[in-house]
């Protein structure tokens, strides 16, 4: 789950990060008031939305007076911010942060990641802040520094050190960046993120060291022993589906194609959705609905798949383990019968009892498309979308 | 011989009083499996499928000998079971729970390194289906009836997609020595690599299908090992061709985060390896069954 900039600030000052001063706004008039609020004469105004890139977006203003405050607020509130993050339909700006400018001296990266092969927390920095981490890998990897966390003690401060005389900075500045380094680390640690990142992380020309932007995402399965970290979730930096798919259990990625995939266990859906593609067709989603298979979660399933009017053809594919394919076949059935959909569906049932699965659709009635193997079923559903878009919201006849 | 688990291992299953391993424990007895009792703290004195409940692995272990486990415990406090196996003598250990938090099982990990080689246990898991060596037990949630006993090791993330394998290899008459489901989750017990050098090692397997997909260095890794330490003739399958970069595919771990972590990528590290990649699912089985004849 991810948070705003401005929550991730609030929590690491927390735990002794440097932060400029800064107040949220809901409005230019109240972005007006916050940048005479906090006093001084040159801020930023910054688009809180769950996405990088807001600076080349426009998403971060400069601005010298309280009327430009108001101007450049105004211009941001309630419109959507496209970056090369956010998918071409953008994130809506709803809230503004007003921070007071400070002067840079030098922009460090600095980010805290969960290491898959080491299988620790790791600490991950370079001297060419500003720039993003895939950018430094790719044009200045020498400069990346890496330091594994023990998590049986955690950061020690000679792996702080380490870290700031191997960026090269001023040996003056030593112990903020030690306090500073192991504040991301126990704000990782205490709170269950999975990211936090810093970039930049600003050495100012009066020789602090200061978060000038800020990054956290925490572990979804760690929520629930962090309360005032889930009720941060904003659900308006949310693909809506996915939040309602979130809200019922129910594991969802909206896509960009046109066949909504409904499927159980996620390396099967995402396999299905692999072989919709080699059969000429592109997935409209990723769904896992988990092991059940209940015709509530059935027909939960289709309501949410054809809520994307994008979908023009549907592919069910089961594979009942513990289940029995007669019992998920009377699922979609009863999915079917209570939510008519007006595309092609396609249904392909395997595992126990797959024979009573198939006999019950067929004699449903219900003009559903079947099919016994992954490739056959993909072929089916893509071929069916094909006529269809010919004969637009009319069922298929089953074959 | 198998790997991991045998006829006759001794099995407990921790949390075994929940309505879900009530209902597994007794499929895993159905299928021949030994299991010999259960543990759930404050419920010691209790039976479940006629099997004793005690309060500790430890005592479960004094009693019974177990040498297995199984644990259904929810994730709050899915990590502390594990590690109570670990301190208790268990050698081998599945977790079948999903939603972990990571740095739970950063701290798992690093507490079962405090014990010495020999004596620490293999985790497997967690957020799998488990393992299976077919007609001899089943510590685990799949469906026996779709592995025929056979010669073919399976090692793989996704559990249906393990249970696809399977069945496609059933269809060709070929059964299968273990499947071994390693989990979805970004930090589990045992990679790819550590089931590979068991298969290598086991003389029942003759061929190995490995069961990738998007997310994490742990198919690379594999790739590695198997270009330098694997005989065997390797098939694998790399799921998520379609999926974005950046969005999680269901499994905690099935995220495209970095470079080399996408299918493509993955299936161009195991082909340079030597392994036969299957280009989509419906082949896994037809794969395996042409590299084998061309070993025979």
């Amino acid at each position: 789950m991810d948070i705003h900039e401005y929550q991730a600030k609030e929590i690491l000052a927390n735990f002794g990060v440097d932060v400029p001063s800064g107040a949220l706004a809901y409005s230019p008039e109240q972005a007006a008031y916050r940048a005479r609020e906090l006093g001084g004469d040159r801020w930023l105004v910054k688009a809180q939305v769950h996405a990088g890139g807001r600076g080349k977006a426009g998403g971060i203003k400069f601005c010298e007076s309280d009327v430009d405050v108001h101007d450049a607020a105004d211009q941001m509130f309630g419109k959507k911010l496209v970056t090369h993050q956010t998918g071409p339909e953008g994130k809506g700006i709803y809230r503004l942060y007003v921070e007071g400018a400070v002067d840079i001296a030098q922009e460090i990266y600095l980010g805290l990641v969960l290491d898959r092969s080491s299988q620790r927390v790791m600490i991950v920095a370079s001297a060419q802040g500003g720039m993003e981490i895939e950018e430094i890998s790719a044009e200045k990897p020498e400069s990346i520094v890496r330091s594994v966390v023990e998590p049986a003690v955690g950061l020690q401060d000679f792996q702080a050190r380490e870290i700031s005389f191997a960026l090269g900075l001023d040996p003056a500045l030593t112990t903020k960046m030690v306090k500073t380094l192991k504040g991301c680390y126990r704000a990782f640690r205490d709170f269950d993120a999975t990211m936090v990142e810093v970039n930049p992380l600003a050495v100012t020309a009066d020789n602090r060291i200061v978060a000038l932007d800020a990054k956290m995402t925490f572990d979804e399965n760690a929520l629930f022993r962090h309360p005032h970290i889930a009720e941060l979730r904003d659900k308006s930096q949310e693909d809506p589906r996915e939040s309602r798919a979130a809200d019922r259990g129910l594991s969802y990625v909206s896509l960009d194609g046109k066949i909504g995939c409904i499927v159980n266990g996620a390396g099967l859906a995402m396999a299905t959705m692999d072989t919709i593609k080699i059969a000429g067709g592109e997935p409209a989603n990723f769904m896992d609905i988990g092991g059940g298979a209940t015709p509530e979660r059935v027909a939960k399933a289709f309501r949410l798949v054809m809520s994307d009017h994008n979908v023009q053809a549907v592919l069910v594919n089961i594979f009942a383990g513990i289940n029995r394919c007669d019992w998920v076949a009377e699922g979609v059935v009863q999915a079917l019968r209570d939510n008519p959909v007006d595309v092609p569906v396609v249904v392909r049932l395997a595992g126990t009892n797959v024979e009573d699965g198939r006999r019950i659709l067929a004699q449903s009635g219900l003009p559903v498309i079947r099919a016994n193997t992954l490739i056959e079923a993909a072929e089916r559903v893509v071929s069916a979308w094909q006529h269809d878009t010919n004969e637009p919201a009319k069922l298929r006849a089953a074959r | 011989m198998s790997i991991l688990i045998d006829r006759g291992t001794k099995v407990i299953v921790q949390g075994i009083t929940g309505r879900m391993a009530q209902f597994h424990t007794r499929e895993m007895i159905q299928y021949g499996t030994n299991v010999v009792g259960g543990v759930v703290p404050g419920k010691g004195g209790e039976t479940v499928e006629d099997l004793p409940v005690f309060d500790t692995v430890k005592q479960a272990v004094a009693a019974t000998g177990a040498e297995a486990s199984l644990v259904f415990v929810p994730p709050p406090s899915a990590a502390d079971s594990i590690m109570e196996a670990a301190d208790a003598g268990i050698r081998y250990c599945v977790c079948i729970t999903d939603g972990i938090p990571a740095q739970d099982m950063i701290r798992v990990k690093r507490y079962m390194m405090r014990y010495p080689r020999e004596r620490r246990m293999v985790l497997t898991g967690p957020n799998c289906a488990g393992t299976i060596s077919p007609g001899k037990a089943m510590l685990g949630i799949m469906p026996g009836h779709i592995y025929l006993q056979g010669h073919v090791g399976i090692v793989g993330r996704s559990g249906t997609l393990g249970y696809e394998a399977a069945s496609q290899l059933k269809e060709l008459e070929l059964g299968v020595s273990t499947s071994v489901g390693i989990g979805g989750d970004p930090i589990n017990g045992s990679s790819f690599k550590d089931i590979l050098g068991r298969f290598e090692a086991d003389e029942d397997t003759h061929a190995i299908c490995m069961i990738g997909e998007i997310g994490g260095p742990q198919e690379a890794e594999a790739a590695d090992y198997i270009r330098s330490n694997v005989s065997k003739p390797v098939v694998a399958y790399v799921a998520g061709l379609t999926a974005p970069k950046g969005r999680k595919m269901g499994h905690a771990g099935a995220i495209i985060s970095a470079f080399g972590e996408s299918a493509s990528e993955k299936v161009e590290i195991l082909s340079s390896a030597g392994v036969t990649v299957a280009q989509h699912p419906s082949e896994i089985g037809e794969t395996i069954a042409s590299v084998l004849k061309r070993a025979a």
